[in-house]
C-alpha cells in the first residue's frame, strides 16, 4: 500500500519542530548542533518524499547538496566549540556574546 | 504503510530523545538511531544512493565527528553545565508554541499537499519504477544535468575545511600578534595552567 506523501511531510515537520526545541531548550551547544542535524534531515525527508511524488531526480540532487552543506555545517560547527573551549574551560552559550555589538 | 508506522515511531522517538538526552554521547546514540531510520525510510521511498550516504556520511562521519569532539571535551559534562538546563524553565512556553507551529505546519500541508497530488502517487510506479532513484539514475543526472551543483558542492567542502584550519589549527600561535580584546582575557588562561 503507498504512503501518502502528506504522511511524510508531516513526519517531516515533526522531526523539524523537534530540532528546534532542541536549538532553543538545550545549553550544550553540542546538544545544539544535534538539533540543526536534525533539522538538516527532515528538509531531506522532504525532498525525498517529493522526488517520489513527482518521480523527478532533481530532489535527490538536493537532498545531496544538503548532507554536503551539512557536513560543512558539522565541521566549521564543532570547530567553534572546540576553540570556545580551548579559550576558557567552562563555557555557557549565553556568555559566549563578543560578537554581539 | 507499517513500516511507515514502524519507523517514523522510531524516527520521532529517537529524536526526542536525542533532544533531552542528559549528557551528549546519549544524544549522539539517539541520533545515529535516527540517521539509520531515516534511511530505512529513504530505501522506502526509492533512493538508493541517499540512503547509502546517508550511512556514511552521515552515520559514518558526521556522528564520529561529534563523538571525537564530545571525547576531546570530556563528555560535556564538566564543560558545558555550568548553569541549570533551561529546559524545565521554557517547557511550557516552548511547548505552547510548538504545538502551534506544529499545528500551523499540519495545517498548511494538508491545505496543499493533500488537494495537489492524489494521482500522482497512485500512477507513478508503473512507469519507470525500475529506473527511478537508482545508483545509475542519480548518478547520469548528478554528472549531466546537475554538473554546476555538484561542483560548487566541492567547492563549498573545500572552504570549509580551509575555515576549519583557519579557525581551529592555531598554526604557530607565539608569532602572532594578540589583539587587545584576547590579551584581557589572559587570566583566564593562565589560571588553567
Amino acid at each position: 500500500m503507498q504512503v501518502a506523501v502528506a504522511n511524510y511531510i508531516a513526519l517531516s515537520a515533526v522531526i523539524f519542530m523537534i530540532g528546534v526545541g532542541g536549538v532553543v531548550a538545550r545549553r550544550n551547544p553540542l546538544i545544539m548542533l544535534m538539533g540543526i542535524e536534525l533539522m538538516w534531515n527532515a528538509a531531506n525527508l522532504a525532498f525525498i518524499a517529493y522526488a517520489k511524488a513527482y518521480m523527478s531526480n532533481a530532489g535527490h540532487i538536493f537532498a545531496f547538496l544538503v548532507i554536503t552543506v551539512a557536513a560543512a555545517e558539522a565541521a566549521i560547527g564543532l570547530a567553534i566549540v572546540v576553540i570556545v573551549f580551548r579559550r576558557s574551560e567552562h563555557v555557557d552559550v549565553d556568555d559566549v556574546s563578543v560578537l554581539k555589538g | 504503510m507499517i513500516a511507515f508506522a514502524i519507523l517514523a515511531v522510531l524516527i520521532i522517538a529517537s529524536a526526542v530523545f536525542v533532544v533531552s538526552a542528559s549528557r551528549p554521547v546519549y544524544s549522539v546514540l539517539g541520533l545515529l538511531v535516527n540517521f539509520l531510520c531515516l534511511a530505512v525510510m529513504y530505501l522506502t521511498l526509492d533512493a538508493e544512493f541517499i540512503a547509502v550516504i546517508q550511512v556514511v556520511i552521515y552515520s559514518g562521519a558526521i556522528l564520529m565527528l561529534f563523538v571525537f569532539v564530545i571525547a576531546l571535551l570530556g563528555s560535556g559534562v564538566r564543560a558545558f553545565s555550568v548553569g541549570p538546563n533551561r529546559l524545565p524553565r521554557i517547557l511550557a512556553p516552548l511547548s505552547v508554541f510548538g504545538v502551534l507551529a506544529l499545528g500551523g505546519l499540519l495545517f498548511v500541508i494538508v491545505q496543499t499537499v493533500v488537494p495537489s497530488l492524489p494521482q500522482a502517487t497512485a500512477t507513478t510506479s508503473a512507469g519507470n519504477a525500475g529506473v527511478f532513484g537508482s545508483v545509475a539514475d542519480f548518478g547520469q543526472a548528478l554528472f549531466t544535468t546537475y554538473l554546476l551543483p555538484f561542483e560548487a558542492t566541492a567547492f563549498v567542502l573545500m572552504i570549509a575545511v580551509i575555515g576549519v584550519i583557519a579557525l581551529a589549527g592555531d598554526i604557530d600561535p607565539p608569532r602572532r600578534p594578540r589583539p587587545k580584546r584576547l590579551r584581557d582575557r589572559e587570566p583566564i588562561l593562565k589560571e588553567r595552567s
